[in-house]
């Protein structure tokens, strides 16, 4: 099965409903497929900082957010969700392109890649890793529950491999 | 005027509006001049008062007003643009402008000099409003009536006033909000 189209079946029977979403070329197709998808409104953003911010406000008018993003905007969103994911119990999911991972051409990529669960560990944010499109499939229905019954975040890594 | 009079004279004239209010003493000031179960109290996070707003927005249908910051606003300026180009007819953005980082010591910000209502219009915003420092008496009535996406720019003096923290959990402040709304 094609992992895209895995990742997206997914979410769809997760109920996701909303999604904003700073691009990855590993999740160029999933953008596409939200995108001509009428069941989920699509929000591209200038900075994972901000998508966060508007999920939250999308979670309080009553949708089921994800957000779509690489490892790097991990980094530039750190106080968003300590500040207002954990503090005041707001859901998410986390679709993390994780880059700098096995396979990695890009150097650059490495140092963010290395730190990415580390910084997930240190937010107390629980994360799933699936390994493939019948992996994913198996796991994302099931996580947008997780999340809200736990009131956090909840990462989903999308490893280089995956793809 | 002083941020407080704004506060309470533009919430005088609101009706069944959510409000999303930005962190620090812009909360601490609206809880003080009028507490609603449509108010959501930012304490954390700052400059993601536009983007809650903005999101909320777009979930419902209900009209949005939000209390944001010059410091707070350029913290998360991209934020504009994202409001602008999916142009949400439901959402007034408030600036509540005194040219400083108030809830920390008054710091400088560069509003003083950088004219945030132009900044919105060359973004694309079409309705700008502007209340200067001298204005005594807020109109809100044309804000209210205008087609969203509107950023209102109000030039307020800097200082907070005296007022008390909030004596409300995160999470009480978010559940409450949020059954409100399911009303």
């Amino acid at each position: 099965m094609d992992s895209s189209q895995a990742v997206f079946e997914g979410l769809m029977k997760a109920g996701i409903d909303f999604a904003v979403s700073v691009p990855c070329v590993n999740l160029a197709k999933l953008m596409d497929m939200i995108d001509c998808n009428q069941e989920i409104t699509h929000i591209p953003v200038t900075r994972e900082e901000e998508g966060f911010g508007i999920a939250a406000g999308a979670y309080m008018g009553g949708k089921k957010p994800a957000i779509l993003m690489q490892n790097s905007g991990l980094g530039n969103s750190i106080n968003v969700l300590a500040s207002l994911y954990k503090l005041y119990k707001f859901p998410i999911l986390m679709i993390i392109s994780h880059r700098g991972t096995e396979g990695e051409f890009m150097s650059a990529q490495v140092p963010m890649g290395e730190a990415t669960p580390g910084l997930l560990d240190t937010l107390e944010i629980p994360y799933l890793n699936p390994k493939t499109p019948e992996d994913a499939l198996k796991l994302i229905p099931e996580s947008w529950l997780l999340a809200e019954m736990g009131g956090s975040p909840l990462g989903i890594l999308l490893d280089i491999g995956f793809w | 005027m002083e941020r407080i009079k704004a506060l309470k004279q533009i919430t005088k004239q609101l009706k069944d509006e959510l409000v999303i209010c930005n962190i620090g003493f812009p909360s601490r000031e609206l809880y003080h001049v009028k507490d609603s179960f449509k108010h959501f109290y930012m304490l954390g996070s700052m400059g993601m008062a536009s983007s809650i707003g903005f999101g909320l927005a777009m979930a419902q249908e209900q009209k949005v007003i939000v209390f944001d910051g010059d410091g707070s606003l350029m913290m998360n300026l991209g934020s504009l643009i994202t409001i602008c180009n999916q142009n949400p007819s439901n959402l007034v953005l408030v600036v509540l402008d005194n040219e400083c980082y108030g809830s920390t010591g008054n710091q400088c910000t560069y509003a003083s000099v950088t004219d945030l209502k132009k900044v919105a219009e060359g973004v694309g915003f079409q309705n700008t409003f502007i209340y200067t420092e001298s204005v005594d008496k807020i109109d809100f009535t044309p804000v209210l009536k205008s087609q969203g996406p509107v950023f209102v720019h109000v030039k307020v003096k800097p200082g907070n006033a005296n007022v008390p923290v909030i004596p409300m959990e995160p999470e009480e402040i978010k559940e409450r909000f949020m059954n409100e709304l399911k009303k």
